[in-house]
């Protein structure tokens, strides 16, 4: 056997990518919503579970439910083990050189308020600046706001272009003397357009200045590897990766988080306590304050075992191919406009219909059993910088058909029926 | 199980399409801004009143075919009405969209009745009430106030 394999080709496999077997292992994707069968469109919202992550979550609490790193006992051991070789799985899946330096949250939005709180408050003075993108999801503008105004940085962002890419030059001359973050998406929820992430760090690291990674659209579609990305932050979340909702990821550089203070303190989080004062755990306790979500974290471990069982190159090249094909015949139906056309993209396809409201196209969909996002996605600069209050948003993950792609059509065929 | 059809009257089509009343008004003297920060749908309603009575209604704004429509509806529906008999309208109007109102009652809604279909589609039912509830905010208002209301 050679090493070359076709993309649609599972590694060490012969067997074409067979989405009608993996499509087995999702129970949900077996039921009808409004009498049609479910077309589930919006996994950049939330993708759906497969049987494994569901047995895990079922498993735990019916035999091993134990809080950890308390109890002496045979399940708060067995819990413990559980739950922090989950932390070995995550630190391998995203190429993490140590699980020390994988901190569970409840998703990426905390991730991103952990590092805002944490580094930014302890790091940012007045004046200081932190660099975004116009591309960004509120959930990686919003902590930032609420850094600069307790510290008295500035938040500013880089633009991005018609097509929905990142204007590179805007942003190298945005990189300034003041910058000390850079926070940046790797995969826009709303247009899909993938940043070239590498050669951003790098221009941000040629002045000094930490990159954080918002990878919550990222890590289901593209193979991650925060070495080779050579980010300073990535932060992602389970339920977006076929994993539970309530748990999330936070990568940090090691010197950076045994710098950052605390950001929250509780139980579990401590060296020792006495009524005056405490020391803090090490990284990653030290981010860690109170029991946090045990079975969540385990469900999770499931989920990365059952990614890679599927393999993230097949997964990536079948959902390219997915995406080529809905885009081309999206674009086709009369009326219909895609916003954010960048040659990178991954996953999602967002577009207007001409004189229709997104929410009237969602809810038509709906009828035909099609489930997409219709509104602003959480990502309202974007929304504004491309001249529209709101898109329809398909989103794909590595579960969908080609069929799926055919009922979408048809479903804004029938738009323009009820519409005229 | 909500229709489609239920939802997307013929009425409210046509409304949407060609939707009456809609423009700024320049000698307004309440005026309220309606949001929905969930969905980004934005209105603002005009009003002209004669004592207590609302002699002219206007609106403008972006918003899917439910909203449009509705904030067609309603201006042709206030004008004429005193301050109390819209507020009593707007209590019916929201029963109605909430699927709270008797059926004897829906009759007196008149053409406001194709909106019963909203009330199978929960989600829904802020699209088609924020145009009234700026019509309420903006006659309770201040004139010289121009309050933004929210329906979250």
């Amino acid at each position: 056997m050679t090493a070359a394999t076709t993309p649609l080709t599972r590694p060490g496999s012969p067997a074409p990518f067979d989405v009608a077997r993996l499509r087995d292992d999702f129970p949900i994707l077996a039921r009808s919503v409004r009498g049609k069968p479910l077309v589930y469109l919006d996994n950049a919202a939330t993708t759906q579970k497969p049987r494994a992550v569901i047995d895990a979550l079922v498993h735990f609490y019916a035999e091993d439910n134990a809080n950890i790193h308390r109890g002496v006992h045979y399940l708060s051991e067995r819990a413990t083990e559980a739950y922090e070789a989950v932390r070995e799985r995550v630190a391998r899946f995203i190429h993490a050189p140590s699980p020390r330096q994988i901190v569970f949250t409840r998703g990426t939005t905390e991730s991103i308020n952990l590092v805002a709180q944490s580094f930014g408050r302890s790091m940012l003075r007045p004046g200081d600046e932190i660099l975004i993108t116009g591309m960004e999801h509120h959930s990686n503008i919003v902590p930032w706001q609420l850094a600069a105004e307790a510290t008295g940085a500035v938040v500013r962002a880089a633009p991005i272009t018609d097509s929905g890419e990142l204007d590179l030059d805007a942003f190298r001359r945005l990189l300034g003397d003041r910058t000390r973050l850079v926070a940046l998406v790797h995969l826009s929820n709303a247009l899909g357009t993938i940043n070239p992430v590498r050669e951003l760090v790098a221009m941000a690291h040629a002045r000094g200045i930490p990159v954080l990674v918002d990878g919550a659209q990222s890590a289901s579609h593209l193979e991650v590897d925060v070495q080779s990305l050579d980010c300073d932050f990535f932060a992602c979340s389970g339920h977006k990766i076929y994993g539970p909702t309530g748990v999330g990821i936070l990568y940090g550089r090691a010197e950076l988080l045994e710098r950052m203070p605390p950001w929250q303190g509780g139980g579990d989080m401590i060296s020792s306590v006495t009524l005056e004062r405490s020391t803090w755990a090490p990284v990653p306790a030290k981010f860690e304050a109170g029991t946090p979500m045990i079975a969540e974290v385990i469900g999770l471990g499931a989920a990365l075992d059952y990614v890679e069982s599927v393999g993230l190159p097949a997964i990536e090249a079948w959902e390219a191919e997915l995406l080529a094909a809905a885009t081309a015949a999206v674009g086709e139906v009369p009326g219909v406009r895609l916003v954010g056309t960048a040659p990178q993209k991954a996953s999602v396809l967002s577009f207007v219909v001409d004189d229709v409201h997104p929410h009237d196209v969602g809810a038509v969909l709906d009828d035909e059993g099609v489930a997409v996002r219709a509104g602003h996605h959480c990502a309202q600069p974007v929304m504004q910088r491309l001249g529209v209050p709101a898109t329809v948003r398909a989103s794909f993950a590595f579960y969908n058909t080609l069929a799926e792609v055919q009922a979408l059509v048809h479903g804004l065929q029938r738009v323009r029926a009820v519409f005229g | 199980m909500g229709s489609l059809n239920e939802l997307y009257q013929n009425v409210i089509l046509e409304h949407n399409r060609s939707p009456r009343n809609y423009r700024a008004m320049a000698d307004a003297d309440r005026k309220a801004q309606g949001n929905n920060p969930l969905c980004g749908d934005e209105v603002t309603v005009w009003l002209r009143l004669d004592g207590d009575v609302i002699k002219e209604a206007t609106f403008q704004g972006s918003g899917c075919a439910i909203s449009k429509a509705s904030a067609s509806l309603m201006t042709g529906a206030v004008i004429g009405k005193t301050r109390i008999e819209a507020e009593a309208l707007f209590d019916r109007f929201q029963r109605l969209v909430t699927g709270r109102l008797e059926p004897a009652e829906a009759e007196t809604l008149g053409k406001l009745a194709v909106f019963s279909g909203v009330s199978e589609f929960p989600i829904r039912v802020k699209c088609a009430s924020l145009s009234w509830h700026a019509m309420k905010q903006a006659l309770a208002g201040d004139p010289t106030d121009q309050p933004v209301i929210s329906t979250e």
